[in-house]
């Protein structure tokens, strides 16, 4: 199969065979993570510019890794260390790096669209590594893999994801995501946090979480991001974690060998008990080791390695 | 000068006249209207067949931008526009830099607009001061010096104790307070309708219900305090509802809707286009069915633009950061004119909304077009289709909600007490 696509913005704009066309060559990918050197020249003077203009560990250093994998050179732009501290605006900034003639950006921003704007503007391929609450399509592509992995498949599968799904592009792309793939997705969390029409987005919602995670496969649990406790969205973090924390008695209702994830950062004792985090059903580092696999795939197929 | 417009279809909502009359112009005034006016021998002709003859349109909801945002717009380049969109009377907007709270930045602007507008200029003055929602601006003292009306526009009076002072106040001077109804505790960080568009997009949502709030608070001390209020760019379902009822009641309301709100769905934000980011945001399909009933119906006396121009740069840059605003006073009419071929409206009603309509709320002898009435009339080709092309305007903003579309029906002439203030064939001129 031929990939075609210069950007990718979300997985909004990906179909089946895309999805699993990316999730086969990251497998492919894997193997070279593996190996003493880490490298191969498949990229090699090829150029990828991050432009990060929100904080980011995991992204961050997955998509650097991998591009260096692939040989291709990285360069690195942050919000703190750009001229944006000088009122640069980022299409300034975008077009000047573009100047410089780099295959790819790979942009995290904190403005939904942001990655849409530059791609309607520029030359280069985008790649979107998270915008506002929209989209992290890489995040969900890695979810995918590492679900396929460790189940063998994703199709029919359960998949609930717990938390703040209003402000969350993870639980966006991963309800894009698993639904095209086959797998029903119930969404649950407080009410203040679940957005209106969700369910256009393939998601089912249950407001109830101990019901939600019957019979679940999955169970992905989302971080609650405490700067938005002024929001009145939940009355204190104390309540969340009895409530919506995803902890050993809760985990029971899903089915026996269910998977935990987690995008992290992880607010340990908040979403997810320690004893789930670090307990035998987490798949959290796996997420964090495909997320390099699924990259080098992005990589590779944007900058035109799909091609016959 | 004087000038006669001959042969063309007169639509004169204040008169109830749909029909082939002619009209003479002299300087400043309307002369004569009638069959066959023979053209006396000084007369500049001006062949109008084929051609609507209006009155000069009023637009009671603009910005201006002057003084402070220049750059943006002026008043020179703000009634220019107007000129082209066939408006002669514009209510311009209080939230300039400085804001029009007092005496002297009213008499600033009527005195620019005297010297270098191409339309009647009426500024509305600040409710309260610097619009900040907390005490009364000289209301009276700037009535004297000319505004129509008072308004905090762009924002709404949140304190309910203040707005009632204001409507009580503002009705022993009969000057018109006009609302931006808006519950802003409701809004905050929002940036487009919430809803599913905003749910799939991941931005903030502005509910229906922060408007529907407002109407219903303002409403219930218009109920207290009488005197008279008119509705800024009403959006939602529940706001024409409420006002339908209001006016049932008795009540001395009046309310008015933008193009962009009647034509366009919130589906239009879907790619992130900041020329489609404007405060109230565009609704769902049901809000825009309310709207054209309730122009149907009469709930909505009016159509304004709320012409908000910002600078190219100042769009192009991440949905969530640009401001909120789009121009309008050059595609007003023809967008307007789409309601008559969907049969929303009759011919008349439509030009009424443009025209008598805002000339009743704001109490004002403009919008029609008979024997002494002032010589604002504007010509329209009502089969001309073009494309809208925001680099063509006169107006320094460009950010229009209509870009790329085709509309029927282009202005042809407008004069301004007699003056063709844009006549790009050259029929006068």
């Amino acid at each position: 199969m031929e990939f075609k696509k210069r950007h990718l913005l979300g997985i909004e704009d990906l179909d089946r065979d895309n999805i699993s066309f990316i999730l086969e060559t990251a497998a492919s990918f894997k193997e070279v993570s593996q190996r003493l050197i880490k490298k191969v020249p498949t990229l090699r003077g090829r150029s990828v510019v991050l432009i990060f203009y929100e904080p980011s560990t995991r992204t961050r250093v997955s998509f650097e890794m991998a591009a260096k994998r692939l040989s291709a050179d990285t360069f690195s732009l942050s919000k703190a260390t750009s001229s944006v501290t000088k009122g640069e605006t980022l299409l300034d900034t975008a077009k000047n790096v573009e100047a410089m003639a780099p295959d790819l950006i790979v942009i995290r921003h904190p403005a939904a669209g942001a990655p849409h704007f530059l791609a309607q503007r520029l030359s280069c391929g985008v790649i979107n590594a998270g915008d506002g609450a929209h989209e992290h399509p890489s995040q969900a592509l890695l979810d995918m893999l590492t679900v396929k992995e460790h189940l063998g498949r994703i199709e029919g599968l359960k998949i609930v994801i717990l938390g703040d799904i209003s402000h969350s592009r993870v639980a966006r792309s991963n309800i894009l995501g698993f639904t095209r793939m086959g797998a029903r997705v119930v969404v649950s969390g407080p009410a203040t946090m679940i957005p209106p029409g969700i369910e256009n987005l393939g998601a089912q919602v249950d407001l109830n979480p101990d019901r939600a995670l019957e019979g679940a496969d999955v169970v992905m649990a989302l971080r609650i991001q405490k700067e938005r406790q002024d929001e009145s969205l939940f009355p204190t973090l104390r309540e969340y974690s009895i409530h919506y924390g995803v902890n050993l008695a809760r985990l029971k209702r899903a089915k026996e060998g269910a998977l935990v994830m987690h995008p992290g950062p992880i607010n340990r004792g908040v979403e997810l008990d320690p004893a789930v985090a670090d307990g035998p059903y987490s798949v959290i580092l796996d997420q964090v080791a495909n997320g390099v696999a699924v990259r080098m795939a992005l990589l590779f197929l944007l900058m035109g390695g799909g091609k016959a | 000068m004087k000038v006669l417009i001959k042969g063309g279809r007169l639509l004169d909502p204040a008169s109830n006249t749909d029909g082939e009359r002619d009209v003479l112009v002299d300087g400043a005034t309307i002369a004569a209207v009638g069959p066959n006016i023979e053209p006396p021998g000084d007369a500049k002709v001006v062949d109008a067949s084929g051609l609507w003859v209006m009155p000069g349109l009023i637009d009671m909801h603009v910005h201006l931008r002057e003084p402070g945002q220049e750059y943006k717009e002026n008043i020179a380049t703000g009634t220019l526009a107007a000129a082209a969109g066939g408006f002669t009377t514009v209510c311009c907007m209080a939230n300039t830099d400085p804001v029009n709270d007092t005496p002297a930045v009213t008499e600033f602007i009527l005195k620019k607009a005297l010297k270098e507008g191409s339309a009647r200029v009426l500024p509305v003055g600040a409710v309260s001061k610097g619009l900040e929602g907390k005490e009364l601006a000289e209301m009276g003292e700037m009535q004297a010096a000319g505004t129509i009306a008072a308004s905090d526009d762009g924002r709404s009076v949140m304190d309910v104790r203040l707005m009632r002072r204001a409507l009580e106040y503002a009705r022993g001077l009969d000057l018109l307070i006009i609302s931006h109804p808006e519950d802003h505790n409701l809004t905050r960080h929002g940036v487009i309708h919430e809803g599913e568009v905003s749910t799939r997009l991941g931005l903030d949502g502005m509910p229906a219900q922060a408007e529907e709030i407002a109407v219903a608070r303002e409403l219930s001390l218009l109920e207290l305090t009488r005197g008279r209020l008119h509705f800024a760019h009403v959006s939602t379902r529940g706001a024409v509802q409420a006002i339908k009822r209001a006016k049932d009641r008795g009540l001395a309301a009046t309310a008015e809707v933008t193009p962009h709100h009647f034509t366009l769905t919130h589906e239009a934000t879907a790619a992130y286009d900041p020329d489609f980011k404007m405060n109230p945001p565009l609704r769902p399909e049901e809000d825009i069915k309310a709207l054209k009933e309730g122009l149907a119906d009469g709930t909505i006396d009016a159509i304004a633009t709320d012409h908000a121009p910002h600078a190219p740069w100042e769009k192009e840059v991440e949905f969530v950061y640009a401001p909120f605003g789009v121009v309008g006073l050059e595609t007003a009419l023809a967008v307007t004119m789409r309601l008559v071929d969907e049969g929303v409206l009759e011919l008349l009603d439509a030009v009424k909304k443009l025209t008598s309509g805002p000339a009743k709320i704001l109490g004002i002898d403009a919008g029609r077009l008979s024997e002494g009435a002032v010589a604002d009339i504007v010509l329209f080709d009502p089969g001309k289709s073009w494309v809208v092309d925001p680099e063509a305007f006169l107006s320094k903003g460009k950010n229009s909600a209509f870009k790329g579309m085709t509309l029927k029906g282009a202005v042809a002439l407008t004069l301004f007490e007699g003056n063709p203030v844009f006549d790009p064939e050259g029929l006068v001129s």
